[in-house]
């Protein structure tokens, strides 16, 4: 048996005449790290959002713990997958996005719980208890009947956390989560993150701009450049030592921003 | 004028209250029925619900009216009066109604949609849960038009001699003779019901941006037939 928990297979991905995944393949292992950085527009966004179901391949396979994700099988044939199919492979992995995404109309306890209690089957109390844990480690017990509107985006974005790893996710998709965020916020929202690789055991794919945090987080980093991977390397490896000089001019741009 | 008149006038009042309340909750179910069909992924529901939008935004309820009262029984169906003037009166605010649901619902920003996949939400559970709840509270203002409008077209009942205020105004008026002040009686009574509902509706409001954790509220889409705060 592989160890490999995603796999993706030759992906394609168009918007229009714009080509954003081109002919990508790559696998990340089961409790693997692993950070997606290049120019915006080179795909990285599109993996994640592709792994949350959120945009279909236009070709190509994605497998995820074994199964393949836009497809499943009807007799001996692949069809394309039904709803049915994609709410079993969406148990796997759950997403916090770069606008946090919070429900308003729910107050933070309950945007915590709901999900566990509607979707996993909770009981309510059950579903408390943790949602209280998670906020707490979070830094947030104090908010629970807060509305989002009534909290900072550094705030709501570790509520967006906690949300997440309620649902005990096997993958943790972060897209971008600190960009909306002033750089303080950004340095909470990171410290947590930097918890939550510690104490839980969660494959992580994360696309951002906080090289530090990458390199601190993760074993591997994916260089992105025109929806292919053009460097793929432990983060000391690629951050001192980057072989392209696609990866070396992306860094010194990045770098000279922050 | 005698106390017969005043009664028959505070009967013309419940009637008029009766047909604005039932339309009122009548033409919320046909403008939600109808503003989440069309929004089906189902071309069938999405054309039905079109046609019975279109069709009566584009007929006037004084045409339903005379149909269902008139035309109807003929056809061997006979529907008691009030209800007919109910029916007419919901079906016609139900299709402007419709158009209110379904753009309140399409103002939640697809995020919301995404959030609530990513927690692995069924396709219902997150209209329930998460779009509903956010696109009612863009719905209560324009809602809150239609009512007032719901209440003026209340008065075409008294063309099929249901015996609401204005069909008792007339009576009134007959019986006096003094059709200035009876009809002036008759603008100010509507007025004051149209600012009563329209303070009832603030207060819906107030209550519908609280849970979103707001204090005042962005109003919604407004479709249909607008009654703006300068014109009234």
């Amino acid at each position: 048996m592989t160890t490999e928990l995603i796999t993706f297979d030759r992906v394609d991905k168009r918007f229009a005449d714009t080509v954003v995944l081109d002919d990508l393949s790559f696998t990340v292992r089961a409790g693997e790290r692993v950070t997606l950085i290049g120019p915006s527009g080179s795909g990285k966004t599109t993996i994640l959002r592709m792994l949350m179901t959120l945009t279909r391949p236009d070709s190509g396979t994605i497998t995820l713990a074994g199964e393949p994700l836009f497809h499943e099988r009807r007799g001996d044939t692949l069809v394309a997958a039904g709803e049915r199919h994609l709410r079993t492979m969406r148990r796997h992995t759950t997403m916090v996005f770069q606008q946090y995404n919070l429900f308003p109309n729910m107050r933070v306890l309950r945007n915590v719980t709901e999900a566990p209690v509607h979707v996993l089957g909770l009981e309510k109390e059950e579903a408390e208890e943790r949602a209280r844990g998670l906020l707490d480690m979070v830094g947030l017990a104090g908010k629970l009947d807060a509305y989002p509107s009534q909290l900072s985006g550094g705030q709501q974005q570790r509520v967006a956390i906690a949300r997440a790893l309620a649902m005990r996710p096997d993958v943790l998709l972060l897209d971008e989560v600190t960009s909306a965020l002033d750089p303080e916020l950004a340095a909470e929202v990171l410290d947590v993150l930097r918890d939550v690789a510690r104490t839980f055991d969660v494959t992580m794919l994360c696309v951002t701009h906080a090289m530090k945090f990458a390199r601190d987080v993760s074993d591997r980093v994916l260089m992105f450049n025109e929806g292919r991977i053009i460097e793929s390397a432990p983060p000391d490896e690629l951050f001192d030592a980057p072989k392209q000089e696609r990866t070396r001019q992306f860094l010194r741009s990045v770098i000279d921003e922050s | 004028m005698s106390t017969g008149l005043w009664l028959r006038l505070l009967d013309g009042l419940l009637v008029t209250l009766e047909l604005t309340l039932f339309g009122a909750v009548l033409g919320l179910v046909f403008a939600f029925a109808a503003g989440l069909a069309r929004l089906s992924a189902n071309r069938l529901v999405r054309g039905v619900a079109l046609a019975y939008t279109e069709g009566f935004r584009g007929l006037p309820a004084l045409v339903v009216l005379f149909w269902l009262v008139f035309a109807l029984p003929g056809l061997g169906f006979q529907l008691e009066p009030l209800f007919a003037g109910v029916l007419a009166l919901s079906l016609n605010i139900g299709a402007y109604g419709a158009e209110v649901v379904r753009g309140a619902v399409l103002s939640v920003p697809a995020a919301q949609l995404e959030a609530a996949t990513a927690l692995n939400f069924t396709p219902w559970q997150r209209m329930r849960l998460v779009v509903l709840p956010q696109a009612v509270v863009a719905m209560v203002p324009p809602f809150g038009n239609l009512l007032v409008e719901l209440l003026k077209a209340t008065a075409l009942v008294s063309l099929v001699f249901l015996q609401d205020l204005t069909f008792q105004g007339q009576i009134v008026r007959a019986a006096t003779g003094d059709t200035a002040a009876t009809f002036a009686g008759l603008l100010v009574g509507y007025g004051v019901i149209a600012l009563v509902l329209t303070r009832l509706v603030k207060l819906v409001e107030r209550r519908a941006a609280a849970s979103l954790g707001r204090t005042t509220t962005s109003s919604g889409p407004h479709v249909g037939p607008l009654v703006t705060e300068g014109a009234r």
